[in-house]
């Protein structure tokens, strides 16, 4: 390296770094350092009492079904939200009949990938509110009314769809995966549409059908692009404390019921840091959710790692 | 500097809070000195001098704390369910009265907007600490930043000077302000909780007010036929279903049996027959398909709003539900509250109600102008002011008797006037609920389930009890006990 040019590395470097360390490492020590006491969130006052925090978490049932809900989240919402991308990107950009020998999406793509990307637009918290309507649980639901109508359900017991254990999960991953899947398609037809025009026709010269040509070329050339989208969808699924907490019953604050079928670590982290005021206890909390969602991304980074194909 | 001793002691207590944080940290390895420190510096730096003297008029019997003609009052009011009309009127009457000009805040960021104020040292004279945002009252009582309302309580009362401000308010209501043995925060709203309905719906139908459960459930019934749901709860928040099952507790056991859950008692719930016929008691409702349906996973809105359009014969709640469905509630709707019927054998008479009080007003006690917030506070316990609050909030104060018989109150707020009335001293109110979230959330879980027949009353009883058997391992919970 030239002379002073550490100094003028370091220069550019010293802003961003220092506010990282500011903003980003120095609470993550705090709050590890918070997680070793039994403060109360309220004052200042607190005594160390070791790993104790950690230790009840362990037998904390209500956490432990949090811990396993967000490990189900975790393996459904990457790869239902992946597939469904993935399938309509294909057909939105390569999936059209052969006009002339060209490669091409099917008719309307344009249009369908503006309305695929809608939701997208959306705020969580709308995302919510209108899934929330779509769920309500009485006559007044989009769901339940056009069942009633149907004559498919009993209007004096209609489904009370987040208010049932074995369906709350599927319920709040519905409108993950609604939310999602424009963004993903959107990234992915991006991919697709910088892999180069000749290889589609020359397989198609050769006689590949649509399955082949998906995957003998489009599936391994988008594969940096998959793996990304399988790091964020993973981030998305450790979280989910939006529409948890403002879509599902509500276990004293924070939303998590039916009888914490729903809750995920956010929430039950949140309910012990504020309505329950055992700050320490939560902190240990956000601790372990921060070494699970680091373990999974190093993890989900180096099995999915593959060879790089240049184009 | 008046306060400068006082000051001083604050800081150095403060500077040993410091120097423990400063040794428990370094123990962690946590360093979180420069933080703290600053803060606290940020803090206790901006008290200067407050005491200047034009906020000191001359005291007399119709102004005891001598607030000055002239001088400015800085109020800041939750704008929530109550919005905040109320208080502008006060501001205006103080005003014509005293010659006392207000800067009014009505806001829903109390936190947002006075937490620097407080810590710079420059509060307001007033405030309204309510709502989501609140700063909580224990905090800001432990860094010293309220004042004592003992001279406001003790001060001549408005309506009549011959006797003191204390005297004129609702027994117990001034207890949700206490901060170890001081009232720092004045809840200036009486609510009470039970069951209401609309008196054009049961005028049309026939029905009347239900004065024991075999009635209760008769007129479920009947509505079920016509079409109607019987009971409605707010499902997707189970504390409302839980002050169904609560009060009917109450009422069966009496005093004890509600005394028996705050004090964490072994047999608070297991083994209690109180606990046992009022869990019952409402699972009887579930059972028979007397719920409106799809209650149970209705928001509070969905659910009362559901109500509003005659959906369900009845809805629990407390006393902030006609302000909170004012725009949703039909103007014929005649809505009424009535307490909780009684089951067999009941301890407490069927006009005893779970009363209370609410919205905690405080003081700061480095507020620039003390004589006029001190006396603003005096006027909040006036009947005329009372009044003005019920007129613009449709909800009543902690002052007895405290609505002008002049006033049309709604007719939600005047079924509360009779109620409360008619109850007298047999009033209730539990306290695990300010006590113990945790155990009051597990409680509400088990509601949940209950209400949607996934368990039945005998496992209720368990799991409630599992709750209170858990919190009474806390060693802080024996700072509580009630008698």
């Amino acid at each position: 390296m030239r002379k002073g040019q550490y100094r003028f590395v370091a220069g550019f470097l010293f802003a961003p770094v220092s506010l990282y360390l500011i903003f980003v490492i120095w609470p993550y020590v705090q709050t590890f350092g918070y997680s070793l006491t039994d403060w109360k969130g309220q004052s200042q006052t607190f005594k160390f009492i070791g790993l104790d925090n950690y230790k009840a978490l362990f037998q904390d049932d209500v956490f432990m079904q949090a811990v396993w809900h967000n490990i189900l989240f975790l393996i459904f919402i990457p790869v239902i939200t992946i597939l469904l991308a993935l399938f309509f990107a294909f057909m939105l950009n390569a999936g059209g009949r052969s006009k002339a020998g060209g490669v091409g999406g099917v008719a309307g793509s344009q249009f369908y990938k503006v309305v695929y990307f809608f939701p997208q637009v959306l705020s969580l918290a709308i995302v919510a509110v209108l899934f929330n309507a779509v769920y309500r649980s009485d006559g007044g639901g989009l769901l339940n009314g056009i069942l009633i109508k149907l004559g498919l359900v009993d209007a004096e017991n209609p489904v009370e769809w987040l208010n049932e254990p074995n369906l709350v999960l599927w319920m709040l991953l519905i409108a993950v995966v609604w939310h999602g899947v424009g963004f993903y398609l959107v990234l992915f037809s991006a991919a697709m549409q910088s892999i180069p025009r000749d290889i589609y026709e020359a397989a198609l010269i050769d006689g590949a059908g649509r399955n082949q040509s998906f995957f003998r070329i489009t599936l391994p050339l988008l594969w940096d692009t998959v793996q990304t989208a399988w790091v964020y969808l993973g981030i998305v699924a450790m979280d989910m404390f939006v529409l948890v907490s403002s879509m599902t019953q509500n276990m004293g604050a924070y939303g998590g019921g039916p009888d914490h079928h729903s809750d995920v670590m956010s929430t039950v982290m949140m309910r012990n840091f504020q309505y329950f005021g055992k700050s320490g206890y939560a902190c240990a909390m956000g601790v372990v959710m921060l070494l699970l969602t680091l373990v999974l991304s190093v993890v989900m980074l180096r099995a999915t790692r593959r060879d790089r194909v240049e184009f | 500097m008046g306060s400068t001793s006082a000051e001083n002691s604050t800081n150095g207590n403060a500077g040993v809070g410091r120097r423990d944080v400063i040794k428990r940290s370094a123990a962690l390895g946590l360093a979180a000195v420069p933080a703290t420190g600053f803060l606290s510096a940020c803090a206790s730096g901006g008290g200067d001098d407050s005491s200047d003297d034009s906020t000191k008029g001359t005291a007399s019997k119709e102004n005891p704390f001598g607030a000055a003609k002239g001088s400015k009052l800085d109020v800041v009011i939750f704008k929530g369910g109550y919005g905040d009309d109320y208080a502008k009127a006060w501001e205006a009457d103080f005003q014509k009265k005293l010659g006392i000009t207000s800067t009014h805040t009505g806001t829903q960021e109390i936190t947002g907007k006075l937490q620097p104020r407080f810590n710079a040292g420059n509060p307001p004279d007033i405030v309204d600490d309510s709502g989501a945002q609140q700063i909580k009252v224990d905090v800001l009582y432990k860094n010293g930043q309220l004042l004592d309302l003992a001279e406001v309580l003790d001060a001549p009362a408005v309506d009549d000077p011959s006797k003191k401000v204390r005297d004129l308010i609702i027994p117990g209501t001034l207890d949700a302000g206490l901060q170890e043995g001081k009232i720092v925060a004045l809840n200036y709203i009486y609510t009470v909780w039970g069951l209401w309905y609309s008196g054009k719906l049961f005028k049309e139908k026939g029905w009347e007010e239900p004065k024991t459960w075999d009635d209760f459930l008769a007129v479920c019934q009947d509505a079920k036929k016509q079409g109607i749901g019987g009971l409605a709860h707010q499902g997707k928040y189970p504390y409302y279903i839980n002050v169904a099952i609560m009060d009917l507790i109450a009422k069966k056991g009496g005093l004890d049996a509600m005394k028996a859950i705050d004090n964490l008692d072994p047999k608070a719930f297991v083994g209690s027959d109180a606990a046992q016929a009022g869990v019952e008691a409402i699972y009887e409702v579930v059972e028979k398909g007397l719920l409106m349906p799809g209650t149970n996973g209705l928001t509070h809105t969905e659910s009362q709003t559901r109500w509003n359009q005659y959906k369900a014969a009845f809805i629990t709640c407390g006393s902030w539900l006609e302000n909170e469905q004012l725009k949703q509630t039909p103007a014929d709707f005649d809505m009424k509250f009535m307490p909780m019927p009684l089951l067999p054998g009941s301890a407490l008479p069927f006009q005893a109600i779970r009363a209370g009080s609410g919205e905690p007003f405080i003081i700061p006690a480095k507020a620039k102008n003390l004589p006029a917030a001190k006396e603003f506070m005096r006027r909040m316990l006036s009947k005329e002011w009372s009044t003005i609050f019920a007129k613009e909030a449709n909800s009543l104060t902690i002052l007895k008797d405290g609505v002008d018989p002049s006033v049309k109150l709604r007719p939600g707020t005047q079924s509360t006037v009779e109620a409360s009335k008619a109850a007298g001293d047999d009033t209730f109110r539990y306290l695990y609920t300010e006590w113990y979230s945790e155990m009051g959330a597990a409680i509400e879980a088990a509601s949940n389930e209950l209400m949607a027949k996934r368990i039945q009353p005998k496992e209720w009883l368990k799991r409630a009890q599992a709750a209170v058997d858990k919190q009474a391992k806390d060693p802080a919970s024996k700072k509580n006990h009630r008698d």
